[in-house]
């Protein structure tokens, strides 16, 4: 077996809450490799998220990795210290979040932030370490790199701020960056130019890029792979064009089918997936889907499906996985 | 190469903030206003043996009872013939440091529990903000008093009393803020590069504290200021015969009837100080919360 850049292996993450346990990630397994971009999906609560900060470690309190292993170039992050976390944190792997607005410090000028990394980890002196930022401000884009740095968060627009969070994630080179819905609160054009920057980086510098988000259009535009998770679990997997082509799981398949399209008839209802997500406490057996499913089959609401290779990607599904294709299905479902 | 655009930024940036805090001066004129009255206080303070006209205690039984605008005694003399006005000036000497060690002690001393409660919550949260809400179940003073009669009366231990006393509005501010701050993505996002708590709390945190405790700061030196003056009217802050306000109106007080001017004259001085600070924690509020700024 070849060593991956990232890999996780059967991962479950708790959170322990007041009204109970909630398996927020449970039993994950996928890896990513050096230079590649992997997109995972989901909808709000389906543990993407979690996941990610199972990887960095920065669960919030209530969180835990109950077990799983996740080796990055070889280490197993789940026994390392904490001391030892805060080492890679930043300067192997680095994350960006949603909201670029709070996402910076309100009371440092942007070229300090910035720079920030480069003195926690190298030691290097404030001035070196806006010479650095500086030089970072060009490279994602944002113009008077000189003049920027000197500037406070507050003057920068949405994407502005997006691009100096890239810069910061960057500073250290990492070889994995995390980005948690790095366009959601950005406006569409926006959306793109980041998206373009994010792939551009990641084809200049064999940067390993994961990519979590809601929007499957991004996932389309500059991703290698797609893992499409729901409630903590892992319901299909595989490359991006074969899971757009043919989605093996009905989650997958209905929010394929939910995007509105332009050439629709506009009196036409917008499709949605029937019901509501699961409420984490009270998973339904069998199939967590099921309960949402139009396929679903008696065996589904009894046994929860392996995740296994359904013409030529994973899915976690009993109707796919005997034989059924869900494209054949769509017009007559 | 690389770093001379750093250096330019670096400079440009030591100017930007003054012409910051020029131009917020600028907008809010009561801030200059309040600035100005307190700094003038402290200048008397600072200044009192150079500008006072007589020696604060020297006793001149001649001169006793003569009113206020009398000839070389502006505001008149006390019941031993002091010049009150250079007491008065000389009370500064007392009551403004007095009001600075008692906001430090609780600034510092309520800064550390509310960062502690706020940003590592559980257990130390609990018993923290427990303590601070044995300390808040006194009415202040009384608390201060009781402290004071425990500790023995003197001025040094009226400033513990005061600090003590002022714990608990610090703790429940930094708390606060650090809660809402905490939750902040720039805090994860730090976290994220892999800085420590201890750096988190203190390059990240602590600098967006600054905004209300400043303001807290010139409002409890108010506070301050007349707890010691109570103190010292108790007996049990200045003793004689330091010239302190508070002491002054306890004096006073025995001859209101003849004399008035004996109590009113250091109450002033105390109206005007609490006045200066709070207008000055006043006018900072409004020119430093955003949510306030048109």
């Amino acid at each position: 077996m070849s060593l991956h850049l990232l890999e996780l292996e059967d991962v479950h993450t708790n959170l322990t809450l007041k009204a109970g346990v909630v398996r927020a990630v449970d039993g994950v397994s996928f890896h990513v490799d050096a230079g590649e971009t992997l997109g995972i999906v989901g909808e709000s609560g389906s543990g993407k998220s979690m996941t990610a900060l199972s990887i960095m470690r920065l669960l919030p309190r209530s969180g835990r990795i109950d077990s799983g292993a996740i080796r990055f170039k070889g280490r197993d992050l789940t026994g390392l210290s904490e001391d030892e976390m805060e080492e890679i944190r930043g300067t192997e792997m680095a994350m960006i979040f949603q909201d670029p607005m709070t996402s910076l410090n309100p009371v440092y000028r942007t070229g300090w932030q910035v720079g920030e990394p480069l003195q926690i980890h190298r030691g290097i002196d404030v001035r070196a370490s806006i010479a650095a930022a500086i030089a970072m401000f060009k490279k994602v884009g944002i113009p008077e790199a000189e003049k920027r740095v000197a500037q406070y968060p507050h003057v920068f627009s949405g994407g502005m701020s997006q691009r100096a969070m890239i810069a910061m994630g960057l500073t250290t080179s990492p070889s994995l960056l995390i980005a948690d819905e790095p366009t959601t609160a950005l406006d569409v054009t926006i959306q793109a130019q980041i998206l373009d920057l994010l792939r551009n980086l990641n084809r200049d510098s064999g940067m390993a890029t994961i990519l979590i988000t809601h929007n499957l259009g991004v996932v389309a535009g500059i991703c290698d792979r797609v893992i499409v998770m729901y409630a903590g679990r892992v319901v299909e997997q595989g490359r991006t064009e074969d899971v757009f082509a043919h989605p093996e799981h009905p989650y997958t398949w209905s929010l394929l089918h939910s995007i509105p399209r332009l050439d629709a008839d506009d009196r036409e209802p917008l499709k949605v997936i029937e019901g509501s997500p699961p409420d984490m406490m009270r998973l339904p057996s069998g199939c967590k889907f099921q309960p949402r499913c139009p396929f679903a089959v008696e065996q589904c609401a009894k046994d929860e499906p392996e995740l296994r290779d359904v013409r030529g990607h994973l899915a976690r599904c009993w109707v796919t996985q005997a034989g059924t294709s869900l494209n054949g299905s769509v017009d007559a479902g | 190469m690389s770093t001379a655009p750093a250096l330019v930024a670096t400079q440009a940036s030591i100017r930007q903030t003054r012409i910051h805090l020029l131009e917020l001066a600028r907008g809010h004129p009561r801030v200059i206003l309040a600035g100005s009255l307190v700094l003038l206080l402290f200048l008397i303070a600072l200044l009192a043996p150079f500008i006072s006209p007589h020696d604060p205690i020297a006793v001149n039984a001649d001169n006793a009872y003569l009113p206020p605008l009398s000839p070389s005694h502006l505001l008149g003399t006390d019941e031993l013939g002091r010049d009150l006005f250079s007491r008065v000036l000389w009370g500064a000497r007392v009551s403004l440091p007095v009001a600075f060690v008692a906001v430090a002690v609780g600034l510092v001393a309520g800064g550390v529990i509310g960062l502690i409660s706020g940003y590592f919550g559980g257990i130390f949260d609990l018993l923290l903000m427990r303590f601070i809400d044995a300390l808040l179940a006194f009415p202040a003073l009384i608390l201060a008093i009781a402290i004071v009669a425990a500790l023995g009366p003197d001025l040094r231990n009226a400033m513990i009393a005061i600090g003590i006393v002022a714990i608990p509005v610090y703790a429940r501010l930094v708390r606060a803020l650090v809660l809402q701050l905490k939750h902040m993505e720039f805090i994860a996002a730090t976290r994220s590069l892999g800085a420590t708590p201890m750096r988190i709390i203190l390059r990240h945190l602590i600098p967006n504290l600054l905004n209300p405790v400043i303001v807290q700061v010139s409002l409890s030196a108010g506070f301050a200021i007349l707890a010691e003056a109570t103190l010292s009217f108790l007996g049990l802050g200045a003793q004689v015969p330091t010239p302190d306000w508070g002491q002054m109106i306890n004096t006073g007080a025995t001859f209101l009837a003849n004399d008035p001017w004996l109590a009113i004259v250091p109450g002033a001085a105390i109206s005007v100080t609490v006045f200066s600070f709070n207008l000055l924690g006043d006018s900072l509020r409004d020119a430093l919360d955003p949510r306030l700024r048109s």
